[in-house]
């Protein structure tokens, strides 16, 4: 056993074992380990394998930095969890990824066999001939992360809007004193940290200062105005200070997996602290290489001694505070420093402790394949082989600015002494504070981050009071970096891996950059550098640093790539919350759904997330056979539809005609008060927006009708028409589409019905012709009357306020009884529109034909100089004179022909010359029939055009655009 | 998600307003126009890296169109102009 727990030490608790079970082994735990703990504790170093070569890799960091995933088969089964930070559960069963059947023997590490086949963008280049589709299947599965479980769990979140006056990322020296100070003076504070105890990297550095740590969180927990929100993660900066935070496993709530918060802060104070990098070096991605903070971190943490032969390999001070623990904890320990000379008091505390030093040194290769056996490496003196069970390596830090880079308020700046990137910014909404800004050193952190906060307060205009910092400083600390990038392969030495999520190596930098990409974000995404599970956090500025290296220039002439959320992995049920199915994005109710549902609906979306019947089936009927037969209905009796979501607008005002022209292709300025016009709306680039009737109720009051899914555009096209370029003209504009429930009658009998209703006004084709509109009451109820016709038959809409829905509906059913009135739902309803040649926006109006092309152009009025959309029209038109117009069609041998079929000469695989926009089977004519669009379609009347539906061909006849009383005789009547 | 000033309701998240793009001069009259002047003035914009002029809706409180001036790299909103211009 090499890796093993000490019998003492670690925030575990020993009195509490923990069985769990990874690729079938079982082990155990104690409260308080990670997977990652628990498994370094059982001497079980390999934990997965590589994404697309499938190396053996183990823990390389001790939180989020590490890139090590399991699957979590049990309990609530879900994929990709990552092992350094997920908590182990007694009787959890976990499975590594990307490997089968385990990481120990893993079928998958074959494809290191390919390694030259699989470079950098290797999918343009290899695995191409004869098809890359021969070898997608192996690729896909050799490649990937967790599986999918077969069981799905559904983690039970919730969102929450917060506000604070501070917000203070990471909870660590900076952190605890800036929400300390900010706390102090009564100001609102937020606190967040990943971890599930406060103290960041006091924790696991073995600090001696626990005192103090104490003091803060005793401070902390006396202020009712502050808010700790453990084991929780920043994950987005947005703007105006929107932050948005991820709280795992929230206290308060024990039936909650997860809160999401979108925090409105007054200031921001990131105290996120600073990410260790590694020195790669060849196959330094075996098993047992880690960061030296990380061997730091499982022995404070955790209590586990994860080499008892280490190596610590460094170019700087701070990986000595590791030597020291873990000679203090048995192990043999030897340090490799890459600098020339290593300041004396450094040097006295090493020997004091027994630990070997070579300075000058450089790794030249690890050996060992599953787990790292010995290291080679050579100095002053030669090279040398060293046995271990442990490489610990620091090459310095990296401050986590990610956040204010994310503000998009920051940029990246190189700071030489510390060799990385920190932040440069101006702004006046947040301060960074303490490792995130490379100020290293528990005290001076502490400072700043009590500064950071006084700030902000000022900019609150609130008063800082001052809060104890700590006196002792750290004995190691990474002030100084002596660069060491990477150690370049020599004979014999394998890949060296600067990413070890994407799996790639120099060789794929400078594969990438001799291809021409050249530039660090091209790089990126060429070779997935910074895009894997740990989004770059121990890889990047080492990518930056060798692109530099390899082309000759500094690294912060390279620069860093955009800085993107989310900074960790957030579960995307996380981010929906209790927003889920029907909740997500609620339906839209007439006052009638429930009668619809009672009389066995089917309901349909309707457009807008309106719910309306789409058939009424009967028993034993399918859609079809309930469609016929309610479209029957219309035609030969009388059927009622709820055309409630229809778009309705109030119009009034003087100007109100002048607007109407403006919007409206027609005329509407001589209309009478009590008649209604059809048109149609454009775009002013020439576009069809919508179509409807305008009716005028009097002199000074339209009501405007718009399709239901165009309601909403339409609106907004009319405010901003007229708040925008008419703001002088006198309209009011008022959607009222809820306001009114609406029956309409259709049908030969529809005016029996009405008057069966007791309508206190004349119902005659004389006082309320096709058209026209009337005011009065029905069976008690008021109501509007329009005489409009969707369906080619004679038809009252009948619109009531929305109260009276219900009422009216029970009253025409009741009058419509011995009428056999049938209720009818948009299956039946699009039957009869395209029956009748009527267009739907959606189908024929799709987007791209045009007035013109409809057969509208007797719409547009004859004295009209202008109207939005004509200009733009002009010019489509003269562009393009060959157009797509709307033709009828009528399918051969009885054939059904699918929406949006195309339609091509003679039925051939190339370019369309039309497409079917609606097929039906038509109650009227017994067979198929169906509307579309064709090129140059209106002087190919009586032609044969084919649809093709995949390698179908169906012959259809080319007929005028109407199926059904061409003369509107019956709508009329 | 932006915090934006309506000159009647106060500071309003992003979500209660609809945008309505690059505040552009009123229509002119096709009628003068050539058709690259006309087609310039529709689809044509400056799509500015910094301060520039926006247009947004409130459509899910007063209703009211009012411009902004807004930074599209640092999003800061400086104090808006008159509304309905």
């Amino acid at each position: 056993m090499t890796a093993m727990r000490l019998p003492n030490g670690g925030l575990v608790d020993r009195t509490q074992p923990l069985r769990f079970q990874f690729d079938g082994m079982e082990i155990t735990g104690f409260a308080g380990d990670t997977i990652a703990s628990a498994l370094l504790a059982n001497d079980i170093v390999l934990a997965g394998r590589s994404f697309k070569l499938h190396r053996p890799r183990g823990f390389v960091g001790a939180g989020y930095d590490d890139g090590i995933m399991v699957d979590r088969l049990s309990p609530r089964p879900a994929p990709n969890q990552l092992a350094a930070v997920t908590g182990i559960e007694p009787g959890a069963v976990y499975r590594s990824v990307s490997t089968w059947p385990s990481a120990r023997r893993d079928f998958g590490a074959v494809a290191g066999f390919f390694a030259p086949l699989l470079p950098a963008g290797f999918y343009y280049k290899t695995f191409m001939r004869p098809s890359w589709h021969l070898f997608e299947p192996l690729i896909r599965a050799a490649a990937g992360l967790g599986r999918v479980p077969v069981e799905t769990w559904q983690p039970t979140s919730e969102s929450r809007y917060g506000d604070c006056d501070v917000l203070v990322v990471g909870a660590g020296p900076a952190g605890l004193a800036a929400a300390s100070t900010a706390g102090a003076s009564g100001a609102r504070v937020m606190l967040v940290d990943d971890q599930p105890s406060p103290g960041g990297r006091l924790l696991h550095d073995g600090f001696a200062d626990q005192a103090w740590l104490a003091e803060m969180l005793a401070m902390l927990e006396a202020m009712p105005n502050v808010r700790r929100l453990p084991q929780s993660s920043v994950w987005a900066y947005h703007e105006h200070n929107l932050l948005t935070v991820i709280e795992r496993a929230p206290s308060d709530a024990r039936d909650l997996d997860f809160r999401t918060w979108k925090v409105r802060a007054r200031q921001v104070v990131i105290a996120a602290g600073a990410q260790e990098r590694p020195i790669p070096f060849p196959d330094s991605d075996r098993p047992g290489v880690m960061l030296a903070s990380a061997a730091r971190s499982y022995l404070h943490r955790h209590g586990v001694r994860v080499g008892a032969r280490a190596i610590v390999f460094t170019n700087n001070d701070s990986a000595y505070a590791t030597a020291l623990d873990l000679a203090q904890a048995g192990s043999a320990v030897t340090v490799l420093d890459a600098r020339p000379t290593v300041a004396p008091e450094v040097q006295a505390r090493a020997a004091d402790r027994g630990i070997r030093l070579r300075t000058g040194a450089q790794v030249v290769r690890a050996i060992g394949r599953a787990r790292v056996s010995a290291l080679e490496f050579e100095t002053a003196q030669g090279r040398e082989r060293l046995d271990c069970d442990l490489v610990a390596v620091s090459g310095g830090w990296n401050p986590a600015f990610h956040l204010a880079s994310q503000s998009r308020q920051a940029t990246s700046v190189w700071r030489p002494d510390i060799a990385t990137f920190v932040a440069r910014h101006a702004s006046e909404d947040f301060s960074i504070a303490g490792a995130a800004t490379g100020t290293f050193g528990t005290s001076d952190c502490a400072r700043e981050g009590a500064a950071a906060a006084a700030t902000a307060l000022g900019r609150l205009g609130i008063k800082s009071p001052a809060v104890p910092v700590p006196e002792s400083g750290d004995a190691f600390v990474a002030n100084e970096v002596h660069p060491l990038w990477f150690v370049p392969r020599s004979k014999g030495a394998g890949k060296v891996f600067v990413d070890l999520s994407g799996d790639v190596s120099t060789d794929d930098l400078g594969l990438a950059m001799r291809e021409g990409y050249d530039s660090i974000e091209l790089i990126k995404r060429y070779t997935t550098a910074g895009m894997g599970v740990d989004q770059g956090k121990t890889g990047n500025v080492n990518v930056i640093a060798v692109v530099g290296a390899l082309s000759g220039q500094p690294a912060d002439a390279v620069g860093t790539t955009t800085f993107r959320p989310p900074y960790v992995p957030v579960e995307f049920g996380a981010i929906a919350g209790a927003r889920s199915q029907a909740r997500l994005y609620p339906w839209r109710h007439t006052p009638l759904t429930g009668w619809h549902v009672e009389q066995g609906a089917v309901m349909y979306e309707a457009g807008l997330r309106w719910q309306r019947p789409g058939y009424y089936p009967q028993p034993g009927e399918d859609w079809s056979a309930a469609a016929q037969r309610e479209a029957r209905a219309v035609r030969e009796g009388v059927g009622v539809y709820d055309g409630t979501p229809l778009g309705k607008f109030q119009l009034k005002g003087p100007d109100v005609p002048r607007l109407l022209d403006l919007a409206y292709v027609g005329d509407f300025s001589k209309l009478k008060p009590r008649r209604g016009k059809y048109s149609v709306m454009m775009s002013d680039d020439g576009l069809i927006l919508d179509d409807g009737v305008t009716f005028r109720l009097d002199e000074h009051r339209w009501l405007l009708h718009s399709s239901t899914g165009a309601a909403d555009r339409v609106h907004g096209h009319l405010e901003q028409l007229l708040q925008v370029h008419r703001p002088d003209w006198r309209v009011s504009l008022i959607p009222v589409t809820t306001q009114w429930a609406n029956a309409t009658l259709c049908g030969p009998l529809a005016r029996d019905v009405l008057a069966a209703l007791n309508p206190d006004f004349d119902i005659s084709n004389k006082a309320l012709p096709f058209m026209g509109m009337v005011e009065g009451h029905v069976a008690g109820l008021p109501v509007r009357v329009f005489r409009v016709s969707w369906t080619g038959e004679l038809s009252f809409e009948l619109n009531t306020p929305a109260r009276h829905g219900p009422a009216l509906w029970q009253a025409v059913m009741q009058a419509g009884a011995r009428f056999a009135i049938t209720p009818v739902g948009s299956e039946a309803n699009h039957i009869l529109r395209v029956e009748a040649g009527y267009l739907s926006t959606g189908h024929e109006v799709d987007g791209t034909a045009d007035v013109h092309d409809l057969g509208l152009s007797g719409l547009i009025g004859p004295a009209k100089t202008d109207f939005l959309g004509k200009r733009s029209m002009e010019i489509r038109r003269r562009a393009d004179p060959s157009r797509f117009e709307l033709v009828g069609l009528l399918p051969e041998q009885g054939q059904m022909v699918p929406e949006g079929a195309p339609i091509t000469p003679g039925g051939d695989r190339i370019d369309q010359e039309g497409f079917v926009s609606a097929c039906v089977m038509s109650v009227a004519q017994q067979r198929p029939v169906a509307l579309g669009l064709l090129r140059e379609g209106r002087r190919r009347m009586g032609e044969t055009v084919r649809a093709r539906v995949r390698d179908r061909i169906i012959a259809m006849q080319v007929v005028e655009p109407v199926f059904h009383d061409a003369s509107r005789s019956r709508v009329k009547s | 998600m932006l915090l934006i000033d309506c000159p009647f309701c106060g500071k309003r998240p992003e979500g209660e307003f609809s945008c309505l793009g690059e505040a552009v001069a009123p229509r002119p009259d096709p009628a003068g126009l050539d058709d690259d002047t006309w087609s310039a003035w529709l689809v044509g914009r400056e799509n500015r890296r910094g301060f520039h002029s926006e247009r947004w809706w409130h459509v899910r409180s007063c209703g009211r169109v009012f411009t902004i001036t807004r930074d599209t790299v640092t999003h800061a909103i400086q104090p808006h102009a008159e509304a309905g211009q």
